[in-house]
């Protein structure tokens, strides 16, 4: 029901993630959409020592797209990119398959559990994780900080 | 129309507020009865068998093919080419027609298309060199035709527009455009998949030359459609796809094409499907028409005037009831449409919401996307009613 999807916590998630938090100086960026509904996630990246050192994102999506963001962008931070892969897997699993929520620090994730009986929307959690996976493929680390 | 909407088992079985018909409409039980009656009676493939069942099914085909016909207005079935929907007819053309044209000859098409006729536009001018040029549109969405004579010109060889956009409902004043194509001597090509449930239709009397549409708009169902042409235009066209059906004689060294229709549809066609869309179009015909369109009209005003009386609520085609159909689309400050239809489906109303494969026009409106409802004769006041307690809802829990 759409009484659980859109509990508290994602809503006041989906704020954040609506709020404009490019980077000044990122070291790279990327530009995803969905091509189902026409959402689109701007994700930038700082890497410093093999490890996000900053997110920033601009989003143009509904609350669930939003929301996935802003938690993204949270939980990336210090991270190597690797983690980033095991974590999508893992909200994947939670989404598509019945899995448990993610490992910390990604288990803010366990809001969209209810997202579970709405395929069609798992698109729309996993957006940003794609354009935080591009971003990462193609910036160029920022050196020591 | 209460009876009439107990015609349709889907809205029987379940609490459902359908509206979502621009995208597909429900199929009532005569329908469904004769496409069963066919698998279970007459299955088999045709034009070629000598069985009895091969030639039952034949019959069956070429009855659909005259049924299409004479819903569209035509005199002669062999105008009727079956395709498997809109798109398919449109590529079709692109191709047959498109392959026609020479580099810098012109294709006029406009801003309110659906992808389906944007798209292989697009490919058949980066394929032969073909200029595109759009048509803008009024500030209410509707095709800017007072532009016509800047857009169209003496290189212009076909104009593919809309019959009713699937985004602002507006339908499309036919006989400008046509009189803006006869004076360049290029076809006029309309998208009648909105149309297609509002029929039938005296497509020839329009003075266009290609019509294409989708059976699963007009209650019947998927995967079949119709691209309707008039003789000469068929006659001059090559092939599009080549295989079985469309041959006259095939060597080793070189195939001749039978005649249109045939020439356009190689392979197996849909066979149940276009017998199930020529029982959607009777079932069409044996509508009282005007009391339809009354019916229709009345719940788009309520619709439109539910959003008007809203705050966050940005209606994106005419506020009039003139000269449209009952596609409503709407744009809501600070709420996605998908989220409108998340919270709107918890209250058993189906809408669509997304850029509705028109993205260069939510682009012009500068919105991601509209929330859309659109109508069939099946929809009652329940129905609207149900879709403004959800709206209010979903502009009441995204505040």
């Amino acid at each position: 029901m759409s009484d659980d999807l859109y509990q508290q916590a994602i809503l006041e998630a989906a704020r954040r993630g609506a709020e404009n938090r490019r980077l000044d100086r990122p070291d790279g960026s990327s530009t995803v959409d969905n091509p189902l509904c026409g959402d689109r996630v701007t994700m930038d990246v700082c890497v410093r020592d093999g490890r996000i050192a900053a997110v920033g994102f601009r989003t143009r999506g509904c609350a669930l797209c939003q929301a996935s963001t802003a938690l993204l962008a949270d939980a990336a931070v210090s991270r190597e990119p690797g983690t980033l892969a095991r974590a999508e897997d893992e909200v994947v699993a939670m989404l598509g398959h019945d899995g448990p929520p993610p490992a910390p620090p990604f288990d803010t994730y366990a809001m969209f559990m209810p997202a579970r009986r709405h395929p069609s929307r798992h698109t729309c959690v996993r957006l940003p994780f794609d354009a935080l996976r591009q971003v990462l493929a193609d910036a160029t680390d920022g050196g020591s900080s | 129309m209460a009876a009439l909407r107990r015609q349709f088992p889907i809205l029987e079985q379940c609490d459902l507020h359908y509206l979502d018909n621009g995208a597909t409409t429900q199929v009532p039980r005569a329908v469904l009865d004769v496409i069963v009656a066919h698998e279970t009676s007459h299955r088999a493939n045709v034009h070629r068998g000598v069985h009895r069942l091969a030639e039952a099914a034949t019959e069956a085909f070429e009855d659909a093919r005259a049924t299409m016909a004479r819903f569209l207005g035509a005199a002669d079935k062999g105008e009727i080419v079956f395709t498997g929907g809109t798109t398919g007819a449109i590529n079709l053309v692109a191709h047959a027609f498109g392959n026609r044209l020479a580099p810098g000859d012109e294709v006029v098409v406009s801003l309110l298309e659906h992808h389906s006729n944007l798209v292989p536009w697009q490919m058949l001018r980066d394929r032969r060199g073909v200029v595109l040029r759009v048509l803008p549109i009024t500030g209410e969405g509707r095709l800017d035709l007072d532009n016509l004579g800047r857009v169209v010109g003496a290189r212009t060889r076909l104009i593919a527009v809309t019959h009713v956009s699937n985004v602002t409902g507006a339908v499309t004043d036919v006989a400008r455009v046509v009189e803006a194509a006869r004076a360049v001597d290029a076809a006029v090509l309309l998208d009648g998949a909105q149309a297609a449930a509002h029929g039938p239709w005296d497509i020839p009397a329009l003075g266009v030359d290609f019509y294409a549409l989708s059976c699963h708009k007009m209650f019947g169902p998927h995967g079949v459609g119709v691209l309707w042409a008039r003789r000469e235009r068929l006659a001059a066209m090559d092939p599009f796809m080549g295989g079985g059906e469309m041959i006259r004689t095939v060597t080793l060294e070189r195939t001749t094409f039978a005649d249109p229709p045939q020439r356009f549809e190689a392979g197996t066609p849909p066979i149940a499907q276009a017998v199930g869309m020529a029982a959607a179009a009777r079932w069409i015909e044996a509508l009282p028409r005007e009391a339809c369109h009354a019916h229709l009209a009345r719940l788009t005003g309520r619709l439109i005037e539910g959003l008007a009386e809203r705050a966050r609520t940005r209606l994106i085609g005419p506020a009039g009831l003139q000269a449209r159909m009952p596609v409503v689309a709407f744009a809501t400050a600070g709420i996605h449409p998908h989220d409108v239809c998340q919270v709107l489906d918890s209250h058993g109303v189906a809408l669509r919401g997304g850029h509705h494969c028109a993205q260069p026009l939510m682009d012009h409106f500068d919105v991601a996307g509209t929330t859309r409802a659109s109508l069939a004769v099946y929809n009652d006041d329940g129905d609207v009613d149900a879709f403004l307690t959800g709206l209010d809802d979903a502009l009441g829990r995204f505040r």
